[in-house]
């Protein structure tokens, strides 16, 4: 029986990568960039809230979602509804006709607060939907879905058409969710103005912290019977099943699960960014979270970080030299990393440090040990390395 | 609706129900190709967009070549346009497929993220190569305009046009499927591979031809548009979600399928967009597939001994 | 306005020739050292004795690089005659072009990093609504400076925003005004592309025509943005038989849409279509044959025949090639440096503060519109012109109002 250390750490090796994330966000980072790119960084961040939901479900459940960005939107949108009802107070609002509503209602002839925003008054309520809301979709789509076996690629293109309706529908009803241009201007939390320099630090580290927290949440999670029967699932799904576990609750609340992270990462990228709108909701986001994945390593929940932070900084830095090429190397990056590195950095990272460790052990002519397999690359990484070409 | 005459509203009902056939033809053209690459093959090809943008830029360059060297040809280029946009998206779908696809047969989801890496990299060389701005081909005049089988009745040439070259494509592919000798070897392929190479088809030709099959009819499918729309980079991720939904819903194992699926969507379409305003039309029809495809994920003709 | 600064707005052609002359006159009346850096930059922005950096912010790639691109390109025509003219205050002007690749968190980001890591004097750029508004709290913020070139919603008035193109009810009332009356139409079909500009739009309008027209809006739709399938909106507009069509579609859609209206019958010879947003550079796409006898409204044309816009169109064609053509907005996007340069010398220093508060009132003669003044809410006045297009992608100027006070939140019209 493992300890609880073990399983929440993952052990020494895990302990390793936990340490060398932690020392990189909180240390190295805030340390060497100024608050601009510091902030970015959190921006990116929030990303990798989808990211570790995307390994969790991807990556160790077999199913891919190309719908995430739904889920981050909504979290999203249940915290701008918050901060937006903060900063239409009546005074700030007095030059509009209805002052004290959200200045697109009133741009769209709205003359009072639609019922379905009272609620988002509370902060204790938005917070909670930003977790709930998410997760209720995708439990009933979860449900809908996985009840009746649907998988693979059926699956992929179905999330897709439900980030299509989704962004559709806030697009269409713009007095009631801003329309195109999403809700904006947003200012203050609970008083604090959210876009000074001390704001950004103070939400810069609480995001840091948070995903660190729901990444040894996770492991926790991961290294029970849960990680089992999920790594069973995703190889011979029907064997789970003949042997009497419920694979569709398993999938359901897995993708739940990483609607509600989804839903964390859009609501700390409201806070940073100041606004939220229907284009972080559509299909393009969406494919793009899974190639942060991707390029992390969709089985490592300490790849999805990197692949958020690196593809991002790659993307800005690059668009800032040479817009041009940015879509050739997305679009090489994605190819490449599909036929070329199906584990993605984690897996590149593993294989490199696999090998100096067999290096070290015949340099000792002590007999090779095989490699420790640690909890956030499953064993099945080695048949899954050798279908590839 | 008091105010209209019984033949004003027959009229509008003829046009109405004529939008719907060219809406039908229109999905149906777009699916077909993607109907024999991801309902024969598996392939998840996100770029399909991307090969129907290709056979409508070549059908600009032709009427360009057309333009500035022998504007005498003007009037019929159009025709010879649709065979250049056959053969070049079908090209390019061989090279497509011997440099990318066949490396990731047994692994659908991994077609489907490098496809759309490859979706990506051709908007941008549509954008390099013929700029940012949409384009139009100069079509032949008698593309253009209406005819008029009463006072009140208009029926687009060109809507007529799709649905005839839809009609043609669709028995063509049938044919092809049905009747031929390649296509034989096709659906072997994919009920069986390895009996059938061991009766000795080549699977590896067989597979490569498929793809260029389906990407030469997504060319068609992207000439034929040039009549209905314009030309941008990204024109072809406008298509791809609707495209995909029509094979999905009509079930990835036959061709019937997807026809009907294509008739049904572009009816509701047609009939939802007339009753409810703009957008929230199209969202209502989305709601429906997904509800449909929710109570029947395998879409409406589902091949049951599939595993 | 001193004389020499009233040369330096004389029509372009005549500049053109004469740059090495005036140079040297400009030179002689704005030489840098008169203007020391520590005394015209007191808050840390990019300029240095020889220069002055500017931010330049638009799409070069994704699905708005189609409309945006004319803008770059109009901003970099007059950011290259003013340098070749001397530069503002006797520095060059250097431009750090960002691209907001149709992406507004990104246009967020650029701006944020133009403001704060650039430190620039000023930043002309935007075009979408939804991207002018992620940055604007950036802007406010930071108290940077944006130029914004394109005809826009209105419902905002920001000091950290100059608005060069018209809000909406420059552009629409007095066209609608012209309609009605020309053509004796009482009824309306409103269609636009589903986002606020158009659905604004179409409120203003709607307001026009029922409470002064006395008209009526016999349907009113919105479709999303790349829609191409326009059959049964056009049977329904044949069942309702609208006087005028009143169209706001934008983008993509709106080659679908004048192609299937052509297809299905509806012509310039048979029906009044009047556009507030197709422009040359839309024309250019959809294609004049399908536009004839339609009309357009906005404040410029390309085909504007006066000495300032012949001046321009030609320069622009010079620079970036014989088949260039140029719309509304590119014309607007031109002004930016040529407004921002004029406030500068007005308040002889870059600092943001001090450029907004010498812009109320500035006034230039040599746009290629023609006169344009700008109001204290920060939009210029401005003439509606009113164009029938023609086979060629141009269109023939019909009308134009008198100058237009801008009014970004119109009474009776909220």
């Amino acid at each position: 029986m493992k300890t609880l250390f073990d399983r929440v750490f993952g052990g020494k090796h895990g302990l390793t990568s936990l340490a060398v994330l932690a020392l990189i966000l909180l240390a190295i980072l805030p340390l060497s960039l100024d608050i601009f790119r510091l902030n970015l960084v959190g921006k990116y961040l929030t990303y990798a809230f989808v990211g570790v939901g995307l390994v969790l479900l991807w990556g160790k459940a077999g199913v891919l979602s190309l719908g995430q960005g739904v889920f981050f939107g909504l979290g999203g949108y249940c915290m701008a509804m918050f901060l937006k009802l903060e900063a239409s107070d009546p005074i700030s609002t007095k030059i509009q006709s209805t002052p004290g509503i959200p200045d697109f209602m009133d741009w769209n002839q709205l003359k009072a607060l639609p019922a379905f925003w009272e609620p988002f008054h509370s902060f204790p309520f938005a917070s909670a939907a930003v977790l709930v809301v998410p997760a209720l979709l995708a439990f009933v789509i979860g449900l809908a879905m996985f009840k009746r076996r649907v998988g693979g690629v059926y699956f992929a293109v179905i999330t897709q058409a439900v980030a299509l309706i989704v962004s559709l529908a806030i697009d269409g009803n713009q007095g009631y969710t801003g329309g195109r241009n999403g809700i904006t201007d947003l200012r203050t939390l609970l008083g604090h103005d959210i876009r000074s320099q001390q704001a950004q630090y103070v939400l810069y580290f609480t995001t840091c912290v948070l995903l660190i927290g729901v990444i040894l949440l996770l492991q926790w999670m991961l290294s029970g019977k849960m990680g089992k029967i999920l790594l069973a699932m995703r190889d011979r799904e029907d064997r789970v099943r003949f042997s009497g576990y419920d694979v569709s609750a398993y999938k359901v609340f897995i993708f739940s699960l990483a609607a509600a992270l989804s839903g964390i990462g859009g609501a700390l990228f409201v806070l940073q960014v100041g606004f939220i709108s229907p284009s972080l909701v559509g299909i393009v986001p969406s494919i793009e979270m899974v190639i942060f994945t991707a390029v992390g390593g969709k089985l490592s929940l300490y790849g999805a970080v990197y692949g958020a932070l690196l593809v991002n900084t790659g993307k800005s830095l690059f668009s800032e030299n040479f817009p041009q090429l940015w879509l050739f190397m997305m679009g090489g990056l994605f190819i490449a990393v599909v036929v070329l590195f199906p584990n993605g950095v984690a897996g590149i990272w593993q294989n490199l440090t696999d090998k100096t460790s067999r290096w070290f052990a015949a340099r000792r002519k002590a007999p090779a040990t095989a490699p420790a397999v640690e909890v956030n690359v499953p064993v099945s990484l080695e048949t899954e390395t050798s279908k590839t070409p | 609706m008091g105010q209209y005459t019984a033949s004003e509203l027959w009229s509008i009902t003829a046009m109405q129900s004529f939008a719907g056939f060219s809406l039908f033809s229109v999905l149906l053209l777009m699916a077909l190709g993607l109907a024999i690459i991801f309902g024969q093959m598996g392939v998840v090809n996100l770029a399909h967009g991307e090969f129907m943008a290709l056979g409508a830029y070549t059908v600009y360059l032709c009427s360009q070549l057309a333009h500035n060297y022998a504007p005498a040809l003007i009037p019929v280029y159009f025709l010879f346009a649709i065979v250049a946009a056959f053969l070049a998206s079908a090209i390019a779908g061989l090279f497509v497929e011997w440099s990318l696809i066949r490396f990731l047969y047994k692994r659908p989801l991994d077609t489907l993220l490098a496809t759309w890496g490859l979706s990506l990299i051709m908007q941008q060389l549509f954008r390099t190569i013929f700029g940012a701005r949409e384009v139009t081909p100069t079509l032949p005049d008698w593309l253009m305009g209406s005819f008029k089988p009463s006072e009140s009745i208009d029926i687009p040439i060109n809507g007529v046009f799709v649905m005839a070259l839809t009609l043609a494509l669709t028995g063509g592919v049938w044919l092809f499927m049905y009747r031929s000798r390649l296509g034989l070897r096709m659906r072997a392929t994919v009920q069986n591979r390895n009996m059938s190479g061991a009766v000795g088809i080549n699977t590896r030709w067989v597979d490569r031809l498929t793809f260029a099959l389906g990407c030469g009819i997504a060319g068609v499918a992207g000439a034929a548009f040039t009549t209905i729309g314009s030309t941008g980079p990204d024109s072809g991720s406008r298509y791809i979600v609707d495209t995909f939904l029509v094979v999905v819903f009509g079930g990835t194992a036959s061709l019937l399928g997807t026809i009907a699926s294509a008739f049904g969507i572009a009816q509701a379409q047609s009939i939802f967009e007339f009753f409810l305003e703009g957008t929230m039309g199209k969202v209502a029809v989305l709601m429906t597939i997904v509800v449909i495809l929710m109570i029947r994920p395998k879409g409406l003709f589902a091949n049951k001994v599939r595993s | 306005m001193t004389t020499s600064q009233q040369k330096m707005f004389a029509p372009l052609h005549t500049l053109r020739r004469a740059i090495p002359g005036l140079m040297l006159a400009t030179s002689l009346s704005l030489q840098a050292a008169d203007y020391p850096t520590a005394s015209v930059n007191t808050t840390g922005l990019s300029i240095t004795e020889t220069t002055v950096t500017v931010g330049q912010l638009h799409s070069a790639t994704g699905t708005m690089a189609i409309s945006e691109t004319g803008s770059i390109q109009a901003e970099q025509l007059a950011i290259d005659q003013i340098n070749a003219m001397g530069g503002v205050l006797g520095r060059q002007i250097k431009v750090i072009p960002e691209d907001g690749a149709s992406d507004w968190p990104t246009f967020a980001e650029k701006a944020k990093k133009l403001l704060v890591n650039d430190k620039v004097a000023t930043v002309f750029g935007c075009w979408t609504s939804a991207s002018r508004k992620a940055v604007l709290p950036v802007f406010e913020k930071e108290n940077g400076l944006l130029y914004y070139p394109t005809f826009y919603e209105g419902l905002e008035q920001s000091k950290n925003v100059i608005y060069t193109g018209q809000e909406a009810t420059q552009q629409i009332l007095a066209g609608l005004d012209w309609i009605a009356k020309e053509k004796s139409a009482k009824t309306f079909y409103l269609i636009g592309s589903d986002y606020i500009w158009p659905r604004t739009s179409a409120k203003i309008a709607r307001k026009h025509i029922e409470n002064k027209l006395g008209g009526k809006v016999v349907g009113e739709e919105f479709y999303a943005l790349g829609h191409t399938q326009f059959g049964s909106l056009i049977n329904k507009i044949k069942l309702k038989k609208p006087d005028v069509i009143y169209a706001i579609i934008v983008g993509g859609s709106n080659v679908s849409f004048y192609k299937q209206l052509k297809a299905a019958g509806i012509t310039g010879e048979n029906t009044t279509l009047i556009t507030i947003s197709v422009t040359e550079d839309e024309a250019l796409g959809i294609g004049g044959e399908n536009l004839v006898g339609f009309y357009s409204a906005m404040k410029y044309f390309q085909s504007l025949d006066n000495a300032n816009n012949l001046a321009f169109v030609k320069a622009f064609k010079a620079k970036y090639g014989e088949k260039s053509v140029i719309g509304d907005v590119t014309q607007a996007g031109y002004l930016g440096p040529w407004l921002w340069k004029a406030a500068v010398e007005k308040a002889g220093s870059f600092d943001v503060d001090k450029v907004t508060a010498a812009s109320p009132g500035l006034e230039l003669t040599t746009a290629p519109e023609g006169y344009v003044k700008l109001h204290p809410n920060h939009h210029l006045w401005s003439k509606l012109r009113i164009g029938q297009w023609k086979t060629d992608g141009q269109v023939k100027v019909l009308y134009e109002s008198a100058l237009i006070e801008p009014d970004p939140f119109p009474k009776g019209y909220q």
